[in-house]
């Protein structure tokens, strides 16, 4: 279970997040949704310790990520897939599962069965540089490689940018049968609103960095002032 | 013949160096511009205690060690600072370091040349009454260097802490979010690299014109293009790129003049850039995404 308290963190003189709460639950997708420049990035950073908050605080379970570097924050179990995905291109696909193993207490030969078990298109192409590899085939490699060391929480930054429609409605499917079957916390960060909100459980909306509507998914789905001016939902 | 293994010779050294940046490039994607005289300073740390009774190989392990330890050090203290901020500047702050070094060496044991009795010997064999000018010594700096690309390939290439190291130069925030301790890494980086380069100016210093403290710069500037020829990301580059540079400013020695020798590194580097810039042993890279 992770829950944000208060927070907010500044880039400077901009403030990008301000007195920020959530909580997001075990076997549940937590969508956080909003704008460009909403503050959605700059969260998740937050939860991984990438970005130092001013005031609030991260508690994973009773633990305080805050001032935890990010390196420790990840051996307690939380796998974060930044905005862009992060796979190593100068890597090959084999190379970047390895790194993903590496700080748990898994072991490698069978979490590369698994993963490759789940993603047959990765097993075709283990020994291949990432450079060549599409779109859907990186997003895959970026959630193989943050579920190879079995995390209990899941932070996902805009999985579908860049992803035909095909593509990311596979992949929500993935999702959240993944949640389901690991029981992962899951929090989903994502301008395609409609796409998330199919598969979230909870819903967070954020607006110029403070949350303007939370609660749950069907709910704020079928708030008519949020789809319009928020969501970008209208027909 | 003359040539072959008196280019072999110096090639070694050139490698070395070479060496030392590839490590230093795969693990932090900064280039060490102090690295010769680094090197430099902790092979004369090992030299003096040569006056206390050592022998050679204990003068060859204390140079590396403190070559590594300094490595560690300056990585701390000099280059920790300078992360996140624009790509010259470690390289602007090594390049004015170099110049203290060699000021502090050179106070501290002056300026006149110092050298090591090598465990092997230089003289060179003869085969049937003509000189064939290679020696036992030049046959176990072939062979210690090629042993120690072989480690380095195999550092980068099959060990944990390889993958730790190359993924802390090209992805340090992305490795962070894997459970890398990149700061880590960055250190261990810099230590192996100063370790190898240690090597060198220990090889250099055997030969029959031992240190000097300004030795070492030439010898960077081969090692350098030797690296940038061959490919930053290739040990084996690194060897052949050495070895090559020997052998060029051998024969520019031999049949134009020994004051032009030099050159022979630059015109094989301008013919490298001209052919295949991103070095002769470097797969193409892919773009970051």
């Amino acid at each position: 279970m992770i829950r944000v308290d208060n927070l907010s963190v500044s880039y400077g003189a901009v403030k990008a997040l301000r007195n920020v709460s959530l909580q997001a639950s075990p076997g549940l997708i937590t969508a956080v949704l909003g704008a460009n420049g909403a503050g959605k990035t700059t969260l998740l950073r937050a939860i991984s310790g990438l970005v130092t908050p001013q005031s609030g605080n991260i508690l994973l379970g009773e633990k305080s990520l805050l001032r935890m570097p990010t390196e420790n924050i990840c051996r307690l179990g939380l796998a974060h897939v930044p905005e862009g995905r992060g796979v190593i291109a100068e890597l090959t696909v084999e190379d970047n599962l390895r790194l993903g193993a590496l700080a748990s207490k898994v072991n490698l030969a069978e979490g590369l069965e698994t993963q490759y078990a789940q993603f047959p298109a990765l097993a075709d192409r283990r020994k291949k540089y990432c450079a060549t590899l599409s779109g859907g085939e990186r997003q895959m490699l970026a959630m193989a490689r943050a579920l190879i060391a079995q995390p209990k929480v899941l932070l996902l930054d805009e999985p579908s940018l860049g992803l035909a429609p095909l593509v990311t409605s596979e992949l929500m499917k993935l999702i959240l049968q993944l949640c389901e079957s690991e029981n992962l916390t899951v929090i989903l960060v994502e301008q395609n609103a409609k796409s998330a909100l199919r598969i979230a459980h909870n819903a967070v909306v954020l607006h110029l960095g403070a949350v303007v509507a939370s609660g749950d998914a069907k709910t704020v789905a079928d708030d008519e002032d949020l789809r319009r001016y928020y969501l970008g939902l209208v027909e | 013949m003359h040539n072959i293994f008196g280019g072999l010779a110096q090639g070694v050294i050139y490698s070395l160096v070479a060496l030392s940046l590839v490590i230093i490039w795969q693990s932090t994607h900064v280039l060490n511009f102090a690295q010769g005289a680094m090197a430099m300073l902790a092979t004369y740390i090992g030299m003096t205690q040569i006056d206390r009774g050592i022998g050679y190989w204990w003068c060859l392990v204390i140079s590396v060690v403190v070559g590594m330890v300094f490595g560690g050090v300056t990585e701390r203290v000099l280059i920790r600072p300078l992360y996140g901020k624009p790509e010259i500047n470690p390289i602007v702050v090594m390049v004015g370091f170099l110049g203290v070094i060699e000021a502090v060496a050179t106070a501290i044991w002056t300026s006149t040349t110092r050298n090591i009795a090598a465990p092997f010997s230089q003289v060179f064999f003869q085969s049937h009454g003509n000189l064939v000018y290679l020696s036992p010594f030049i046959i176990f700096q072939v062979i210690l260097a090629v042993v120690i690309m072989l480690l380095v390939a195999a550092l980068f290439r099959f060990t944990k802490l390889g993958l730790q190291l190359r993924a802390s130069a090209l992805a340090p925030e992305v490795a962070r979010l894997l459970g890398v301790r990149v700061n880590r890494m960055l250190t261990i980086g810099w230590i192996l690299s100063a370790g190898v380069g240690a090597i060198a100016a220990v090889i250099l210093a055997s030969g029959s014109f031992g240190l000097f403290p300004t030795d070492m710069d030439g010898v960077f500037v081969a090692g350098f293009i030797a690296a940038a020829v061959g490919g930053l990301e290739s040990p084996i580059g690194a060897i052949a790129g050495g070895l090559l540079i020997g052998l060029a400013e051998q024969f520019i020695l031999a049949y134009w003049s020994p004051n032009v020798a030099p050159l022979g590194g630059i015109i094989i580097l301008v013919v490298a850039l001209m052919i295949r810039p991103q070095g002769i042993f470097t797969r193409t890279v892919g773009r970051r995404v």
